[in-house]
């Protein structure tokens, strides 16, 4: 675990810290001097467009004119009751769309990092024609977004060639796209769980936040899940890079010394390649985490939320909530409760997936550093 | 480790201040000063099916250009209600836009509209209904440009092989069920219709039921009328003799219809061009939708010329949208196009031209217009992915949970 090369700082920069005052502030000044460009810049088009936002969310605008002209009514936090805890369409939309999200997160966020890995460890090891396959595993992730969903929907149709494939192999692919049942409630059916014809009365007579137990358990739809396949296809590559690129800096010397040490390959990796990727893949999941959060252009292209609301996603429903229905309101809103869920998961992830090790280093610093305090300050009293 | 929290604060506050300072700079309240009329400048938004409908378009505004002075910038909206909603947040709305009828309700009540049908003389001539979607809370706002109705396009090949003639063309529902039972076939379904409102609430008019009553006060979903609609397609969906597209992997009813997939479905005028494009080796014929137990019924799709209250040039916009709407630029802008006329004097001479689209035009005597209500395009939204499940589901939860839904919106 200590294989990780320690970060240089604390003790070596302290000391020019001290030094210089006078030209030390000069720096801050000449600092400041080149910063604020780019910070008027971001204060422009990001900090003050988010107050503007928030502002819409506290509102009943109605999408004419200035939002801030006075005749447009302040209504405090309504909006974020009616899609939080008032029984109603606007909830249940609400929901149905975080339900469908959240899915759609577990599936993607594992699924895309093993996948990045798994390349970025067979494109490190020694095999032939690298260059090509690096291109080709990088390559849907730099193609736009709207031409590999095109593709897409043709793969996906009923006659497509999916499903022409699973022909082969005898087995009678489902109308991807228009198909709506839940991957759960089918796998369900097929132990023998329940039947989703007749669903079990204690899952449908009651649930929180205006969905059924039932409907938050439906799994993604098989319309979501071949959405799922194509986010997985499409981001793998990009995050197969970052992990690529660390995999490079693993030092050499290190794994020699696990290879003396008479570690297998197995050992090998767990033990001096995964920590050493720790930082990595903390930012590919952070990066997966949001992306996916805030999923909306396949949605847009392909689906439109249908089949039976289980493409709906919170960035597509408050998309057609202002821009359709003329709800600025509710939309700005959907968006800040979506800024918050992604704020707290990521928040919690970086809880989970911190580093143990140097936590207890640094406890175990501060508390020798305590203990030396105190005993000159002890001896000093005496 | 005070300090360079309370200077970065500082700094915040910093940027704030000198981004808001630049960003209200161009401001968003500029007050609209109205043009002097006659030579107006004025820019209209339009959506468009293809370059021969721009054509006819713009071709309308340059005779309108000759005649009045003033200048006229067409532009094409690739996603209409998204640049509108652009424009109006903006404050500088194109002055003259097409605005479809199921999105009066919301535009009218967010005061974006300019009601200027008083200040037409010949309303009269318009279908009433047509004029009725266009009207919200006893305002009528705009002229309707046009419209469209749904029918029942029956292929003559599958028809005629199926050992049907034209006698046998349906006009009640029992007659449909059993014309679609006898044309389905292995590859063949009798009756392909989208699962959406705009197709499922046909058949709810001709039950006798719709969503709202007449004047649009109270919301009548939850009534036995529309039960027996839904139950009427349920059991013939589960039969397996109608089908939505999506059952036979086609994109709309025209689709499937074209392919062969569908003997029979239900779509408007648009799909004589469609036909005529992608599949003008397939011979149909227009029947008006069979009656159902209380008479004949259909749903009309139309959009207006709206002109917008923040519009600068109020007057010259009006003009404009009343003279694309006279029956000379009318008649032109129905050639090519495939809608027909709004102006019931123009029938007469529209049908000499295209007799095969009978059946459309005698729809509009009882047509019914989209739902208008203020923000029951969501509450619709859901009823229609609720329709996806009607071969298995309980048709009484889907009107019952769309009563709750659209009941606070209307009355109030």
């Amino acid at each position: 675990m200590t294989a990780a090369p320690a970060p240089a700082g604390g003790l070596q920069t302290r000391p020019l810290r001290g030094s210089g005052g006078a030209s030390r502030a000069g720096q801050g000044r000449a600092g400041w001097a080149f910063a604020t460009p780019q910070a008027v810049l971001i204060g422009l088009f990001v900090l003050i467009p988010i107050l503007m936002a928030f502002w819409v969310s506290l509102t009943d605008w109605r999408g004419r004119g200035s939002p801030f002209s006075g005749s447009v009514g302040f209504v405090g936090f309504d909006n974020y009751a009616a899609i939080l805890t008032e029984p109603g369409l606007a909830r249940q939309d609400f929901m149905t769309s975080l339900r469908n999200n959240a899915w759609y997160v577990l599936l993607v966020v594992p699924l895309q990092t093993a996948i990045a890995l798994g390349l970025a460890l067979v494109l490190n090891s020694r095999i032939r024609a690298k260059g090509f396959f690096r291109t080709a595993f990088y390559f849907p992730t730099v193609t736009s977004s709207v031409a590999i969903s095109l593709v897409f929907i043709f793969l996906f149709t009923g006659g497509g060639a999916v499903n022409a494939l699973l022909g082969v192999f005898g087995i009678d692919g489902p109308n991807w796209f228009s198909d709506s049942r839940g991957l759960l409630h089918l796998a369900g059916d097929g132990l023998g769980l329940w039947d989703s014809a007749n669903p079990p009365a204690a899952l449908t007579d009651g649930g929180p936040l205006g969905l059924t137990w039932w409907d938050w358990l439906s799994g993604p739809s098989i319309a979501l899940a071949a959405l799922i396949l194509l986010v997985v296809w499409t981001s793998a590559g990009g995050y197969m890079l970052m992990f690529l690129a660390a995999l490079q800096d693993v030092p050499a010397d290190v794994r020699e010394a696990a290879v003396m040490d008479g570690a297998n390959r197995w050992q090998r990796f767990r033990a001096v390649t995964l920590p050493a990727l720790r930082p990595t893949l903390f930012l590919v999941t952070t990066l997966g985490l949001i992306g996916t959060w805030q999923v909306f252009d396949q949605v847009y292209l392909i689906s439109q939320g249908n089949p039976a609301k289980t493409t709906l996603t919170p960035a597509y429903l408050s998309y057609t909530s202002a821009f359709e229905t003329g709800q600025w309101g509710r939309a700005a809103a959907m968006s800040f409760v979506l800024f918050a869920i992604i704020v707290v998961l990521t928040t919690l992830q970086r809880f989970l997936m911190r580093d143990k090790d140097a936590i207890a280093e640094r406890r175990a610093a501060r508390a020798v550093a305590r203990r030396r305090t105190s005993t000159t300050f002890f001896h000093a009293d005496r | 480790m005070r300090s360079p929290i309370r200077r970065s604060a500082q700094a915040a506050v910093a940027v704030a201040a000198l981004s808001l300072a630049a960003a209200c700079g161009g401001g968003f309240d500029d007050t609209a000063e109205q043009q002097e009329s006659g030579s107006a400048s004025l820019t209209m938004l339009i959506a468009s099916s293809g370059d021969a409908e721009t054509e006819a378009v713009q071709a309308q505004v340059d005779a309108y250009e000759q005649e009045s002075g003033n200048t006229v910038e067409v532009q094409v909206a690739a996603d209409l209600s998204q640049e509108l909603a652009q424009g109006f947040a903006g404050g500088n709305p194109p002055d003259v836009f097409y605005l479809d009828a199921s999105r009066l309700a919301d535009q009218a009540d967010a005061g974006n509209l300019f009601p200027y049908v008083d200040q037409v003389d010949d309303v009269d001539d318009f279908y009433p209904n047509l004029v009725d979607a266009f009207t919200y809370q006893d305002t009528q706002y705009c002229l309707p440009k046009d419209f469209s109705t749904l029918a029942l396009e029956i292929n003559d090949a599958a028809w005629s092989a199926a050992g049907l003639t034209e006698a046998d063309y349906p006009t009640t529902w029992d007659q449909l069920a059993s014309v679609a039972q006898r044309l389905t076939t292995g590859t063949q379904t009798g009756l392909v219709i989208g699962d959406t409102r705009d197709r499922v609430g046909a058949f709810m008019v001709e039950a006798g039921g719709w969503f709202l009553n007449g004047d649009g006060t109270e919301a009548t979903v939850d009534t036995p009328q529309n039960l027996e609609a839904l139950q009427y397609l349920q059991t013939n969906l589960a039969a397996g003799s109608f089908a939505y597209p999506s059952a036979v992997d086609a994109g709309w009813g025209g689709e499937a219809f074209g392919t062969g997939k569908a003997a029979m479905t239900i779509e408007g005028n648009w799909i004589v061009g469609a036909m005529e494009s992608d599949y003008p080796e397939v011979g149909y014929t227009v029947v008006p939708l069979p009656e159902g137990p209380d008479g004949p019924g259909t749903l009309s799709f139309t959009n207006c010329l709206a002109v917008a209250a923040d519009s600068d040039a109020q007057d010259a916009a009006v003009d404009l949208a009343t003279y694309l709407t006279g029956a000379d630029a009318m008649t032109a802008l129905t050639q090519d196009t495939g809608v027909l006329p709004s102006r019931q004097s123009l029938a007469d001479a529209y049908l000499e031209q295209f007799p095969e689209r009978q059946a459309y035009i005698d729809g509009a005597e009882y047509a019914q217009g989209p739902v208008n209500a203020p923000g029951a395009e969501q509450v619709l939204l859901d009823f229609d992915s609720q329709l996806g499940g009607l071969a298995t589901g309980d048709p009484e939860a889907i009107l019952q949970s769309t009563q709750t839904n659209l009941e606070p919106l209307v009355g109030g």
